[in-house]
């Protein structure tokens, strides 16, 4: 039974004495935990402190010593992370034991680290490149990993100015494209493996039944397919259209978003977080200025919190009407529900348009604050939005769709997932919800101005798909009860509390600020060194991590309603891919 | 009863059936009493992306456009201020904080050099953006301290080349800015004079 015990006063040094140790280095906080009681901690920190839900596991690389993996537990009942770390020399072959028998949703996060760090992780029980695809010589996310048109280690680059010609980076290459060989590459001799270890490690197997032989049949839903809603692949083996195994295959779309990230300036890194979850540029833009002004410890004024929140919670509505528009697509009913969806989220957009300068990269936070003020009339838009169309709008979803008896055929009674395994899978966001664990960051952990706001957390208990869909309805309604109490109490004056600064100035540490978005939790763990740009800038990207539940959900369901299990998940590949 | 659901559901896409035309009707009539169309005139998109639009919602491209709000922001430009006698007096003075601040890098600046003494001039010999590159975020105008790079408005740049801008393509005049965003620029002008009256003030109290 887990004791109920302030993570701020939790000394895990004075329970682990010789393994776990306080972390010193000035800026950050945290233990360090040596890698042989790695297992024994983190199981106590689950079982007695009550820490169930791993939330991110990320690797760092402190070129040249040594190399780190920091993992942040939360309660689901609230309250602040509990921040643990493992270091080990940076010597190949660099292995740790891995955490998944304890919290399964450490799965794909460990595959992300090995994958881009090259830490292997012990027992782990599929430990295949993730992001990357299996032949690929190296880890790009090691300091002294170079790629492509590698210039510089850090922007801006020196080419640029003063003495500027312009070149352009596909003329270096003599293939003219972004590939590179790793040496002594002749293509001549390559041997592929036709994905061998992929299909090792989906289990296939043959039944005898009534003395007939029967195969299993391995279909790959994707890359291209209407319903994954990108470049998604799932391998899926299938017993007449019951799915037996399945495992997602990710990576198409990747573009080491965080690599990017170690090379921009922390201002820079800005507007490439709107590329992420590319619906939600508002909420992803605040998830990183909340973990840069924790390490700044700076104050955002009042008129820029309450703008922060009018916008991350339209960007919440538009979201989740797409969802439902999308997820009504998925089943079937072509594009109407979705066409609605579409003109409020337009509405929405004009909005973000109008503040901003862009629909959807809108590039909107500073670190301490936002960057514009609503223009003239903005606000009564906002207004006549929230209080007059937008709930009218969403009665009108609900009549159209909730009592649809093919809705109904189609989604009541097909479990997602329930409560116990989501949160060991480290699910977050409305899936978690739907599955009746009332976990919403904005109450659990209030960030900005969320404690002043009346508003419940929507929970639905069944965890099937149509207490999913029900859930986005009732978040929407939430999300609007929030924006009319905002534009109410919404105060005049400055909208920054920083000086405009092209380069700003961050203290050495680490920060992690996590939100709400709406997909689930958006966190970013941010390490600063002092210099211009991060040491370390990772994203913890919900779809990406509730995803890793996807086998879990899907076995024993039927094939068609992997599409609409999918659609509920609420992927984004910007996001997923990285 | 089995089916009400489905019935409820079609009772919503026949009244939005139903509204698009009733609207198109109601527009109509008012023709006769001098009103606006409803469809390629600025009412008519502006009332159908309010929020008490209904029916159809679509603005048929390129014969209508959205009108683009102020703070709407394409690929940059540079400004340049007519002198009286007809010269263009470009604002930039390759300090090069938009070339440090683009994100993506996109921007290339060659710094003028007096011939004699080898020394800057505040004025660029050269300057590209790559527009193909170029991610929009405007931190280029944000922080330029002389506002001689500015957001454009014009996002129908397609072309079959790579889109590299070099000086002459990006060099607009201040009358341009002006027209595409009134308000930012009365407060850059706003600035500016108030900048040159402190400077004026303090040269007289000097002298």
């Amino acid at each position: 039974m887990a004791t109920l015990v302030h993570t701020e006063t939790l000394d895990l040094a004075a329970r682990f004495p010789g393994s776990v140790t306080a972390d010193s280095r000035p800026g950050y906080s945290g233990w360090i935990v040596n890698k042989d009681k790695l297992i024994e901690v983190a199981t106590t920190l689950r079982d007695e402190f009550g820490f169930d839900l791993l939330s991110s596991v990320t690797g760092v690389d402190y070129f040249p010593d040594k190399m780190e993996v920091v993992y942040e537990a939360f309660k689901t009942i609230g309250g602040p992370s509990i921040r643990f770390k493992v270091q080990v020399p940076r010597v190949d072959p660099i292995e740790i034991p891995s955490v998944v028998s304890i919290w399964p949703g450490a799965d794909f996060q460990e595959r992300e680290i090995w994958d881009l760090y090259g830490i292997k992780f012990a027992n782990h029980p599929d430990l295949r490149r993730i992001l990357m695809w299996e032949g690929f010589e190296g880890h790009p996310m090691r300091k002294d990993w170079h790629e492509p048109f590698y210039e510089e280690d850090n922007k801006p680059l020196k080419s640029r100015w003063p003495d500027g010609k312009f070149v352009s980076a596909e003329d270096k290459n003599i293939y003219k494209d972004n590939l590179q060989f790793p040496q002594n590459f002749d293509p001549e001799k390559v041997k592929l493996d036709g994905e061998a270890s992929l299909y090792d490690s989906v289990q296939k197997y043959t039944t005898i039944d009534a003395g007939i032989k029967t195969d299993h049949v391995l279909i790959n839903m994707g890359p291209q397919h209407p319903s994954t809603h990108g470049v998604f692949r799932a391998a899926v083996v299938l017993d007449g259209e019951t799915i037996i195994s399945l495992k997602p295959v990710m990576g198409y779309l990747h573009r080491n978003h965080e690599k990017i990230g170690e090379r921009n300036t922390f201002l820079q890194n800005m507007p490439y977080t709107d590329r992420l979850d590319y619906f939600n540029s508002m909420s992803n833009n605040w998830g990183y200025s909340l973990a840069v002004e924790k390490l700044m410890n700076i104050k955002v004024p009042e008129r820029a919190e309450y703008l922060r929140v009018i916008m991350a919670e339209l960007s919440r509505i538009q979201n989740h009407l797409i969802l439902i528009g999308m997820l009504l697509n998925d089943l079937g009913a072509f594009f109407t529900p979705a066409l609605y969806a579409f003109e409020e989220r337009e509405l929405i957009l004009d909005i973000f348009e109008a503040a901003s300068g862009a629909r959807m990269m809108c590039n909107y936070h500073r670190f301490g604050g936002v960057s514009r003020d609503l223009p003239e009339g903005v606000l009564e838009k906002i207004s006549g939005l929230v209080e007059e169309r937008l709930p009218r709008r969403v009665d009108e979803f609900d009549r159209f769709l909730t009592e649809n008896e093919v809705l109904l055929a189609r989604t009541r009674g097909i479990k997602v997932i329930n409560g116990e395994d989501a949160v060991k899978y480290s699910i977050t966001g409305p899936v978690l919800r739907a599955a009746g664990v009332p976990y919403d960051i904005r109450r659990a952990q209030p960030y900005g101005i969320y404690d002043r706001f009346e508003f419940d957390v929507a929970l639905r208990h069944n965890g099937d798909l149509y207490d999913n869909y029900l859930i986005r309805l009732d978040e929407i309604r939430q999300s609007l009860r929030i924006l009319q109490q905002a534009i109410k109490q919404i105060p005049d004056g400055p909208i920054n509390s920083q000086k405009p600064q092209y380069q700003v100035r961050v203290p050495a540490g680490e920060a992690y600020g996590r939100i709400e978005a709406p997909k689930g939790e958006l966190g970013y763990y941010i390490v600063s060194t002092g210099k211009p740009n991060p040491w370390r800038y990772h994203v913890r990207a919900p779809s990406f991590i509730n995803i890793t539940a996807l086998e879990k959900m899907c076995v024993g369901t039927k094939i068609a309603d992997f599409v609409a299990i999918l659609g509920v998940i609420d992927i984004v590949l910007g996001e997923l891919d990285r | 009863m089995y089916g009400k659901g489905i019935i409820k559901g079609l009772g919503v896409t026949f009244k939005r059936f139903w509204n698009t035309y009733w609207d198109d009707f109601v527009w109509l009539m008012r023709r006769f009493t001098g009103g606006e169309k409803r469809y390629y005139t600025p009412v008519g998109i502006a009332h159908r992306s309010s929020k008490d639009g209904r029916g159809v919602f679509t603005v048929q491209y390129p014969e209508e456009k959205l009108p683009s709000p102020e703070e709407f922001r394409y690929v940059p430009f540079l400004v340049y201020d007519e002198s009286a006698d007809g010269k263009k007096e470009i604002r930039c003075t390759s300090c090069g904080i938009c070339a440090k601040v683009c994100p993506p890098q996109c921007i290339w600046i060659v710094r003028s050099n007096d011939p004699q003494t080898g020394r800057p001039v505040p004025e660029p010999t050269e300057f590209y953006i790559d527009a193909d590159i170029c991610m929009n975020c405007g931190f280029c105008a944000e922080y330029c301290p002389f506002d001689a790079i500015i957001m454009d408005h014009d996002y129908e740049i397609a072309s079959y080349q790579r889109n590299v801008f070099n000086m002459e393509k990006l060099l607009k005049p201040a009358s341009y800015y002006k027209s595409i965003r009134p308000l930012n620029y009365k407060i850059n002008e706003d600035e500016r004079k108030a900048k040159e009256a402190a400077k004026a003030a303090k040269a007289e109290a000097a002298s």
